[in-house]
C-alpha cells in the first residue's frame, strides 16, 4: 500500500512541476467552456436577408418588417433584380433572399393562392434546414395575422383546422448551450482520462525509465495504480471543476443527482483509462500514441452523438456504437444534468460500461505482462 | 548537400519503418470523410416517437401513418395515458410524443378544430425544433387533403442554392481537408522536433555539420509530402464517393493547399520552438490549433452566430481562410478574383509564423 502511495505522490509532482501540464489543466476547462460554447452554436443569429421586391404593396412591406422585426434576421440589402441578389449570395452577403413577385399584394387581398420564393444559400446544410425553418414560421406568422384581421382564428386559419400546441421539454427555451455544456465536459473528462496516463506511461517506456521500475520490487499491479489513480483523481477534479463553471456563468441545469453523475463517471473514467492503458501496450513512442489517440477520438467524439442525434445514424454506425464509451457517456450525462433522470433510467449504460470496463482492463493487463 | 541528403533521408526512414503510423496517416482522413458522409448527417431519420392517441379514429389515423411512413420518425410506443409521458422521455428513448386530444374527428367534422399536442425533448435543441417543424407540415398536409385542397394562401416555394440536396459533403470536404493538413503538418512536426529535444538527440545533431536551417527543413520536407498526398485522396474520394466536383480549377485547388501546408508547417516549427517536450507540443497544438480548426473556422458552426469577439478570433485563424478558398474553387466554381484576399492573408501569416520561429530558434542548449 505504501509503495502505491510514493508512486501516486511521484506522478502528482511530476505533473505539478511540469510548468506547462498544470497551467494546461486549469486553463483547459476554462477555454472549453467560456470560448468554445459561445463559438459552438447553432443558435441563429444575423441570418442576412437580401429582399427583393417587385411587388411594392402595403402586404409586402409588412412581410418584409416581420422578418426584420424577427431578432434572427438582419436586413442585407435591398434591390429590385434577382441577378442583384444572386451576386451578393455569390459573395456571401446574402444566406437568404426572399424574392416577393409582382402581383403578391393583389393575390392576397383577392384571397387567391400566390407563392413566395425563398432562395437558402445550403453550402452549409444544417444552416440552410435551419434557417428554412425559422423563415416558415416567420411567413406563417405573418398569414396568421393577415388571417386575423380577416377575422379568423390564426391556428384554424394556418393548418385548415388544427389547434396545435407545443411544449419544449427539458430546455424550454431552446438555449443551446445546456445541450452542448455536457458534451465539452465529456471530451474534456476523456482526454484527461484517456491521454495523460497512458502517455506518461509511454515515455517512461521510450526514455527507457521503465527498465529500471521493472527490476525494482514494485509489483506489476503497484505500478499501474501508481500510473492510473492521479489521473482518475483529476479527471473527476477537471469535471467538477467544469461543472462549478458551467454552474456559475452558464446556469446550466443539474437536475438528476450529482452523485449518480459522479458515479458513472468513475466507471466511465475506468474504461476509458483502460482504452489508453491497452493503446500504451502497443505503442512504442508518444508520437505513435498520441497519434493514435487522435484518430479514435475524433471518431469516438463525432459517433457518440455530439452534434447530431444518434438515431439518424445509420443502423452500422448505431451498432458499432456499442464499443465507443462516449456515446454511453454522451447519453447519460444529457441524460442526467438536463432531464433529470434517475439511476433505473440509465442502468443499462452503467452496467454495459461496467462490462467494457473490464474486458479492456483485462485486455490491458493481459498485453502489459506479456510485453515486459 | 550531402549531408542534408542523408538527413532527409533519416527521416523519411523514421516514418516509413512505423507501419503503424503510416497506416493511420493515410487512414484517418478516409475514416473521418466516411465518417462526416455516413454518419453525421444533418437529416433527421428515424427519430424514436411514441403516440398517445385518446381519440383512435380514422383522422388520427392517418395522420400517425403519414407521420411513421414519412421517414422521419419510427414508432416505438404507443402509450396509453399521460403518465406515461415523462417516463418514456426520461428513458431517453423517445424524442417526441405527440398526444391526440379525444374526439378528434368527431371535432373536426362538426368544423371545430381537432386538438393536438407535441412534446418534444429539447435537451437538444435544434434537433427538437426540426423535429417538431417536420412534424407540423405533415399534419398540415393531411389537412389540405382532408378539406380537399383549399390552399393555404401564402405557398412558399424554397430553393437551396448551391447544395440542392441540403448535403454535408460541401461542408465536411473542406473542412477535413483543413483539419487532416493541420494535423499532420503542425502537429506532427512540432512533435517530431521536441521529440530530438526530450531525447537528446537534438543536441548530436546541433554540433553535427548539418545546418540548423537544413534541420528543420529536413524535419519538414516528409510531412510535406504526406499531406499533399492526403490531400489529393480527399479531394478523389470526395469526387468518386460523394460525386463533389470540383468547379474551379484543379490546379489553383493543390496550388492552394500547398500554401496552407506551409503555413501550419511554419505554425508547427513554432510550436516546437516553445515546447521543450512532446506532450507539451501535443498540448499546444490540440489546443491552440484542433479545437479551433474544428470549432472557430466555420467548419461545424457559422462564424456570424458567434459572439463579436470571437469573430474577431476566428480571423486569426488560418484554416478559416483555406476553408473559404476551397468553397470557393471547389463548389462556387470562383477563379483567381474571389480569392487573392484570402491567399494574400495565408501567404503573410506563413511569412509571419517562419520569421518568429527563425528568431526563436535555439541553436545552444540554453
Amino acid at each position: 500500500m505504501r509503495t502505491i502511495f510514493y508512486l501516486i505522490q511521484k506522478e502528482f509532482i511530476q505533473v505539478i512541476r511540469n510548468r506547462v501540464m498544470l497551467p494546461m489543466m486549469i486553463i483547459m476547462p476554462i477555454f472549453q467552456m467560456l470560448v468554445l460554447l459561445y463559438a459552438a452554436t447553432l443558435e441563429m443569429k444575423h441570418i442576412e436577408l437580401f429582399v427583393v421586391d417587385n411587388d411594392h404593396t402595403e402586404a409586402s412591406r409588412t412581410l418584409v418588417s416581420k422578418f426584420e422585426g424577427s431578432p434572427f434576421y438582419k436586413l442585407s440589402g435591398y434591390s429590385a433584380s434577382i441577378q442583384e441578389a444572386e451576386k451578393q449570395m455569390k459573395k456571401d452577403k446574402a444566406d437568404i433572399i426572399l424574392n416577393i413577385k409582382k402581383d403578391f399584394g393583389k393575390s392576397l387581398s383577392r384571397g387567391e393562392g400566390t407563392d413566395i420564393q425563398l432562395l437558402i444559400n445550403a453550402i452549409n446544410g444544417t444552416k440552410a434546414g435551419l434557417i428554412n425553418a425559422y423563415s416558415l414560421n416567420v411567413l406563417s406568422e405573418y398569414m396568421g395575422e393577415y388571417a386575423k384581421d380577416r377575422g379568423v382564428s390564426a391556428e384554424q386559419f394556418l393548418s385548415g383546422s388544427l389547434d396545435v400546441r407545443y411544449r419544449y421539454w427539458f430546455n424550454a427555451e431552446l438555449n443551446f448551450k445546456h445541450f452542448m455544456l455536457p458534451g465539452i465536459l465529456v471530451i474534456l473528462v476523456t482526454v484527461m482520462g484517456m491521454a495523460l496516463s497512458a502517455i506518461s506511461f509511454v515515455k517512461e517506456k521510450e526514455i527507457g525509465t521503465i527498465e529500471q521500475i521493472n527490476v525494482t520490487p514494485i509489483l506489476k499491479y503497484q505500478f499501474l495504480a501508481g500510473k492510473l489513480l492521479p489521473f482518475w483523481i483529476i479527471a473527476l477534479f477537471e469535471l467538477a471543476f467544469g461543472l462549478t463553471i458551467g454552474r456559475i456563468f452558464f446556469d446550466i441545469p443539474i437536475r438528476g443527482s450529482l452523485f449518480l453523475l459522479f458515479a458513472f463517471s468513475s466507471v466511465y473514467l475506468l474504461a476509458v483509462m483502460g482504452i489508453g492503458l491497452f493503446f500504451s501496450t502497443i505503442t512504442r513512442t508518444q508520437q505513435q500514441i498520441m497519434l493514435l489517440f487522435f484518430f479514435f477520438n475524433i471518431v469516438f467524439i463525432l459517433m457518440s452523438g455530439i452534434f447530431t442525434p444518434v438515431e439518424s445514424m445509420p443502423q452500422w454506425a448505431q451498432t458499432a456504437n456499442i464499443v465507443n464509451p462516449l456515446a454511453y457517456f454522451m447519453r447519460v450525462i444529457r441524460m442526467i444534468m438536463l432531464k433529470g433522470s434517475g439511476i433505473q433510467d440509465i442502468l443499462r449504460e452503467l452496467i454495459s460500461l461496467s462490462i467494457y470496463a473490464i474486458l479492456i482492463f483485462s485486455l490491458a493487463v493481459w498485453r502489459y505482462r506479456k510485453t515486459s | 548537400m550531402k549531408s542534408f541528403y542523408g538527413f532527409i533521408r533519416k527521416e523519411f526512414l523514421h516514418i516509413f519503418r512505423d507501419p503503424r503510423t503510416l497506416l493511420i496517416l493515410f487512414g484517418m482522413p478516409i475514416a473521418q470523410i466516411m465518417i462526416f458522409g455516413y454518419v453525421v448527417t444533418n437529416e433527421i431519420k428515424d427519430i424514436p416517437i411514441a403516440i398517445l392517441d385518446q381519440s383512435k379514429d380514422q383522422a388520427t389515423r392517418e395522420i400517425s401513418n403519414k407521420l411513421i411512413s414519412s421517414g422521419y420518425f419510427k414508432l416505438v410506443m404507443n402509450l396509453t395515458s399521460l403518465k406515461e409521458v415523462e417516463p418514456a422521455m426520461k428513458k431517453g428513448n423517445v424524442k417526441e410524443v405527440i398526444v391526440f386530444e379525444p374526439d378528434f374527428r368527431k371535432k373536426l367534422e362538426s368544423g371545430l378544430p381537432g386538438s393536438v399536442q407535441i412534446i418534444a425533448d429539447a435537451s437538444d435543441p435544434n434537433t427538437a425544433n426540426l423535429i417538431v417543424n417536420y412534424t407540423f407540415g405533415i399534419m398540415q398536409d393531411y389537412m389540405t387533403q382532408y378539406q380537399e385542397g383549399k390552399p393555404n394562401i401564402i405557398v412558399p416555394e424554397v430553393r437551396m442554392i448551391y447544395n440542392e440536396g441540403l448535403k454535408g459533403v460541401y461542408m465536411f470536404v473542406p473542412g477535413t481537408m483543413a483539419l487532416i493538413l493541420m494535423l499532420i503538418s503542425a502537429m506532427m512536426t512540432s512533435i517530431s522536433i521536441s521529440r530530438e529535444k526530450e531525447l537528446g538527440t537534438m543536441e548530436v545533431l546541433m554540433v553535427s555539420p548539418i545546418k540548423p536551417f537544413h534541420i528543420v527543413v529536413g524535419k519538414v520536407i516528409p510531412y510535406i509530402g504526406l499531406s499533399f498526398i492526403n490531400a489529393v485522396v480527399i479531394i478523389l474520394l470526395g469526387f468518386f464517393v460523394f460525386e463533389l466536383p470540383v468547379k474551379g480549377s484543379l490546379i489553383l485547388l493543390l496550388l492552394e493547399s500547398l500554401l496552407f501546408i506551409s503555413l501550419a508547417l511554419s505554425l508547427g516549427i513554432l510550436i516546437s520552438t516553445v515546447s521543450n517536450s512532446q506532450m507539451v507540443a501535443m498540448f499546444i497544438s490540440l489546443l491552440g490549433l484542433m479545437l479551433p480548426t474544428i470549432l472557430l473556422s466555420g467548419f461545424i458552426y457559422p462564424i456570424e452566430n458567434m459572439p463579436v469577439i470571437l469573430q474577431w478570433i476566428s480571423n486569426l485563424m488560418p484554416p478559416k481562410w483555406f476553408i473559404i478558398v476551397v468553397k470557393n474553387i471547389m463548389i462556387k466554381g470562383e477563379g483567381w478574383m474571389y480569392i487573392w484576399k484570402e491567399t494574400l492573408i495565408m501567404i503573410s501569416m506563413t511569412a509571419f509564423f517562419l520569421l518568429v520561429a527563425i528568431r526563436k530558434f535555439k541553436i545552444r542548449l540554453e
